[in-house]
């Protein structure tokens, strides 16, 4: 099947060299940082993770995602999302491929990230998280490709696949329910210690992913004859909704916490992020934009005209995806850092440098999702099931 | 460790104990805030002990500067979060870092919550005026903090902030041994740890 991605038309080849150039431009800016240390980003001794582990986060919580297209399909044989699965599961891996690149761009001493594997310390979330993000990595190749190939051959999947598919399911809640006990569990920062933390994550990561995933969906319908039928969109547009109003609950949930106590300690971040603290202020304009944007989305999807407008629907993920990843990355790393533990500020925007690698990496991570989903797409057509 | 902050403030503003850490370990001097890198500072009482700190608080406390460095706690959250061993817990107590394993996470300064430890966001070499050649220096991408001076306890020597301090500001010794002088100055003295309702077991005292 590899063969698909080499022969495609005049597009897909200017898409594919366009993400490699970016990707290596963002390489650069990384050899950069690798000769002058991580002083090239905006990071500091008080902030001491910034954008990179915020691009981690927001990722792990779209490649869980995949999930909600899994689990209707193959636990529930949601027939509608047959075609839906293969690209919810592609997503994760480029997902993923991307929360790893993030991870080895944010590590100080890059060659001996190893030493994790070296030194296996089970009573660190980071070992698990490793754990977990490779093990979904591995599954999703496996469920996804296997899946594929069928397709290919015009047979059903083969039954070994099964315990894989069904492993992947509770997998997924699993990466990103770790992912949160990185924060969740440490003392002293107020922000970040709270239970709901990792429900929060997995309801913003069903309305994120899910959102990005109809969006790469609505490109590829506009660019080849794939379409994934109204009746799958619109269950999935469903799920954003009740994923997007389970998340600002939880938020409430945090907003009654601080506030009806009135503990001064888990007040500080959130009145830095939305109203500034001693006139440090950099965040409060992009927390209001993601709230703003998430509240407008929520409002839209919830009423049944505007959600079921397949016109509208596109630009109200776009709502999502933008809102969520200023909330669930930016808002909610920096904001666990300020004030810092002596209750003494330092500010935080990433450098453009750190910009640039980061892009880079998503360059990386979309040209892997455009290659698998070419050969998908080819797949498909040389079966006339497009 | 118990500190005399009486002692600190009649002589402020004396800074002896951290110069002598950081010329011993080549702490370097950077002069930008944000990549600073220190083991042993000053500063006041409600960013030392900000759940304490009151606004009717006396005039003595507002004056005073508080030597804050690593506690090297009982129960060190940076230990439990390092996915490497990098930073552990020794035998006696005395929280560790080894700065050949360290990976440069930075999990560890998320979970410490005072503040004690400090990234090398550049290298540090140019940084380190009069380098002192009994003791490595480190490389870019590694977190470092006090350790105790684990060096100069293997030699039966004291800390050297301890040894710096003219004045007898600085006290170390066994908590574990009741009979201790430590122990005994615990006993005759009111204290404060840092943040002790974080359960992390501060081994630093402070005598107001
Ligand atoms: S003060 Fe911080 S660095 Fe030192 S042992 Fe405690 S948690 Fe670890
Ligand atoms: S930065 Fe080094 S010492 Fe700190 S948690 Fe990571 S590996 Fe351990
Ligand atoms: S005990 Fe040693 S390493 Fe720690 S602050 Fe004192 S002099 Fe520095």
């Amino acid at each position: 099947m590899l063969e698909k991605a080499l022969v495609g038309s005049k597009k897909y080849y200017a898409l594919v060299f366009f993400l490699a150039a970016i990707f290596l431009v963002g390489f650069f800016f990384f050899l950069k940082q690798l000769k002058f240390g991580l002083g090239i980003t905006g990071m500091s001794r008080d902030v001491s993770w910034g954008f990179y582990v915020a691009q981690f986060t927001y990722l792990v919580g779209v490649a869980a995602s995949a999930v909600m297209v899994v689990l209707p399909y193959y636990l529930h044989n949601y027939k509608d999302y047959g075609k839906l699965t293969i690209f919810g599961e592609f997503l994760a891996i480029g997902a993923v491929t991307m929360c790893l690149l993030f991870i080895v761009v944010d590590i100080g001493q890059t060659h001996r990230l190893f030493n994790v594997l070296l030194h296996p310390t089970p009573h660190s979330m980071l070992f698990y998280d490793m754990i977990v993000l490779n093990g979904y990595l591995l599954l999703n190749l496996i469920c996804g490709w296997t899946a594929l190939h069928a397709v290919y051959k015009g047979t059903k999947y083969p039954s070994w696949v099964k315990p894989f598919i069904y492993l992947s399911i509770p997998w997924a809640f699993s990466i990103h329910t770790v992912t949160a006990f990185l924060y969740a569990g440490l003392p002293g920062r107020h922000f970040w210690l709270t239970a709901v933390m990792a429900p929060r994550f997995l309801a913003s990561a069903f309305c994120s992913g899910p959102a990005l995933l109809l969006i790469l969906i609505y490109i590829v319908k506009a660019f080849t004859r794939f379409d994934p039928g109204e009746k799958a969109i619109r269950a999935l547009a469903k799920t954003i909704t009740y994923a997007l109003l389970a998340n600002l609950f939880l938020f409430g949930c945090e907003l009654f916490t601080s506030f009806y106590s009135g503990i001064p300690g888990h007040q500080f971040s959130i009145k830095y992020l939305f109203a500034g603290l001693h006139g440090h202020m950099k965040l409060v304009p992009w927390m209001w934009t993601a709230y703003a944007l998430m509240l407008v989305a929520a409002v839209l999807l919830v009423i049944p005209q505007t959600r079921n407008n397949l016109g509208l629907l596109p630009l109200l993920c776009v709502l999502v995806v933008i809102g969520t990843w200023i909330d669930k990355g930016m808002g909610l790393i920096v904001g666990g850092f300020v004030p810092n533990p002596l209750e003494r500020i330092t500010e935080y925007m990433p450098t453009f440098p750190e910009v640039m690698i980061s892009v880079g990496i998503y360059a990386a991570g979309f040209l892997i999702i455009t290659v698998l989903y070419k050969i998908a797409i080819s797949v498909m057509e040389s079966r006339g099931l497009i | 460790m118990v500190i005399d902050t009486r002692v600190c403030q009649k002589y402020a503003p004396c800074e002896d104990c951290i110069h002598a850490c950081h010329h011993l370990h080549n702490v370097p001097q950077i002069p930008y805030k944000k990549h600073e890198v220190k083991w042993i500072w000053k500063d006041e009482f409600e960013h030392a002990f900000p759940d304490t700190a009151h606004e009717y608080a006396n005039e003595v406390l507002h004056g005073r500067e508080f030597l804050l460095l690593c506690n090297h706690c009982e129960h060190p959250p940076c230990v439990r979060v390092c996915p490497t061993q990098a930073t552990f817990k020794r035998e006696d107590g005395i929280v560790m870092m080894d700065m050949h394993r360290c990976i440069g996470c930075r999990f560890c300064m998320a979970a410490c919550p005072y503040g004690s430890r400090s990234f090398n966001w550049r290298d540090p070499r140019p940084f380190i005026k009069n380098p002192n050649p009994r003791y490595p220096t480190r490389m870019k991408g590694v977190v470092e903090k006090c350790t105790f001076c684990t060096e100069r306890l293997a030699e039966g020597k004291l800390p050297a902030c301890a040894e710096a301090c003219k004045h007898g500001a600085i006290v170390v010794g066994d908590l574990a041994d009741p009979n201790s002088e430590i122990n005994k100055i615990l006993r005759e003295h009111f204290t404060l740890r840092r943040k002790v309702h974080l359960g992390t077991g501060p081994s630093v005292f402070y005598i107001i």
